[in-house]
């Protein structure tokens, strides 16, 4: 039977791992290499490394940070944050990415949605979505970690970057996000009905019923979190034992 | 021991497999060029993407005719294993016909796969049926996946996986052995694959 996958999202500037990390026998908690091995040890079904370098130059790393992580890993992880163009994704995808995830740069430019399913194929094409619910009741997505309003409608933009060939949903509520009071779960369960893609629910884990939430009634295929793991306050395997102890099918 | 060749025909994920046997220890050579891949004591067959343009790709460096007829042990993996199945719906191509079995999309068996999410990817649990692959691996342990096509079960399926519909999660055939999972991708279990591939008696 196909699991409920558990992602941990480890956030990366100009190499090094930002979050603050509270594990204990870790040589190096700012090393992303290190870090996403402790995690894949733990059972993580994947990972994700976000790139939140700010400038250009100093995002050539990212190519060799994926290659070490690639070298060193022996689970799939995906790579998202300021990819612009297909050349980007080239480069992650030789180095050793799984799959690639797109936001901002899918936004401005949605037919490059259809140029990295084309080229790449749809199975390593992540549309990475952050949202928020504004007063009139409507999910509008945001661009630029969040600061910008891109002037979309949610579930319609979904629907238009699977048409386009992204193989996978990461939907981020920002409302959610940080408060560890649980995913969105309306808008995941609209989100899962919409689409026949796998869709990850982000933003507002705090414990492992919330996991459990996800899956149950966000319908979601998988679960990622930061924070909650980064600072220590949950392991991956008491999540999953919870997960399992209440029927979700997990890889353990 | 002798080299190991993983086949770089521009469709694979050749550095992840790479990655993964330096992980247990051994050194490969990714290349496309026959001798080499002939005079290889193991032959590595990765496969990402369309099924027609990787076949295209076979076929610009003659490799198309070239495996069916090795006889040291070879692995395909993932889109490697459908190419080497007869036929496959996707792009409506010819296979190289190494394992007697039709590839299709999951979404052709109608009721029992409408529900499914399409790509199948994650992790999911493989039942043996014999596979040499699969010594010393519990049975119904997790590999990862990351497909729309599947090859349908055949004489040559020596493990199975449900998804909607079961399909072939290896294949073996003599020298030939093929798995729609990515060992280099699952974890223990997946290294454990991989070992028991370099480590086949004749």
């Amino acid at each position: 039977m196909l699991t409920f996958r558990i992602i941990p999202c480890l956030d990366v500037k100009d190499g090094r791992t930002v979050k603050g990390v509270n594990f204990v026998n870790l040589a190096d908690a700012g090393d992303p290499v290190e870090l996403g091995a402790r995690y894949a040890a733990e059972g993580a079904d994947e990972l994700v490394y976000l790139d939140i370098t700010a400038t250009h130059e100093k995002r050539k790393t990212l190519v060799s940070l994926v290659e070490k992580v690639a070298a060193r890993l022996n689970i799939p992880f995906t790579v998202g944050g300021g990819i612009a163009g297909a050349g980007d994704v080239e480069a992650l995808l030789a180095a050793g990415a799984d799959k690639i995830s797109v936001n901002s740069s899918a936004v401005r430019n949605p037919s490059l949605l259809d140029e990295l399913a084309y080229r790449f194929g749809s199975q390593c094409v992540v549309l990475a979505v952050d949202a928020r619910r504004e007063e009139d009741g409507s999910w509008q997505v945001y661009t630029h970690g969040g600061r910008r309003p891109a002037g979309k409608e949610l579930f319609s933009w979904v629907k238009e970057g699977v048409e386009r060939g992204a193989g996978e949903i990461l939907f981020t509520s920002m409302d959610h996000d940080g408060t560890g009071k649980g995913y969105a779960l309306n808008a995941l369960r609209t989100l899962a009905s919409l689409v026949d893609v796998p869709v990850i629910a982000s933003g507002g884990a705090g414990s492992p019923v919330h996991f459990y939430e996800a899956w149950k009634k966000g319908k979601a295929s998988a679960a990622l979190a930061a924070g909650l793991f980064h600072y220590g306050r949950l392991t991956i395997g008491e999540v999953k034992d919870y997960l399992a102890a209440r029927g979700v099918p997990v890889r353990r | 021991m002798g080299t190991i060749a993983i086949i770089d025909y521009g469709a694979g994920n050749t550095r992840s497999v790479l990655y993964a046997l330096r992980r247990l220890g051994r050194e490969a050579v990714v290349t496309a060029d026959p001798r080499a891949i002939r005079r290889a004591e193991r032959v590595i067959f990765p496969g990402v993407g369309h099924a027609a343009s990787a076949m295209e790709r076979l076929k610009e460096k003659e490799l198309d005719t070239l495996l069916p007829t090795l006889t040291q042990p070879v692995l395909g993996i993932c889109l490697g294993l459908q190419l080497m199945c007869r036929h496959t719906d996707e792009g409506d191509i010819p296979g190289l016909g190494i394992f007697d079995a039709e590839v299709h999309h999951f979404r052709r068996e109608g009721e029992a796969t409408r529900s499914l999410r399409i790509p199948h990817m994650g992790w999911n649990s493989v039942h043996t049926r014999g596979s040499r692959l699969l010594q010393d691996v519990d049975d119904d342990s997790y590999f990862y996946f990351v497909h729309s096509y599947y090859a349908a079960v055949a004489p040559q399926t020596t493990a199975i996986t449900e998804y909607g519909i079961s399909f072939s999660a290896i294949m073996e055939k003599e020298n030939f052995f093929a798995t729609q999972f990515h060992p280099e991708k699952s974890g223990k279990v997946g290294e454990r694959v991989l070992r028991n591939f370099l480590n086949l008696k004749e």
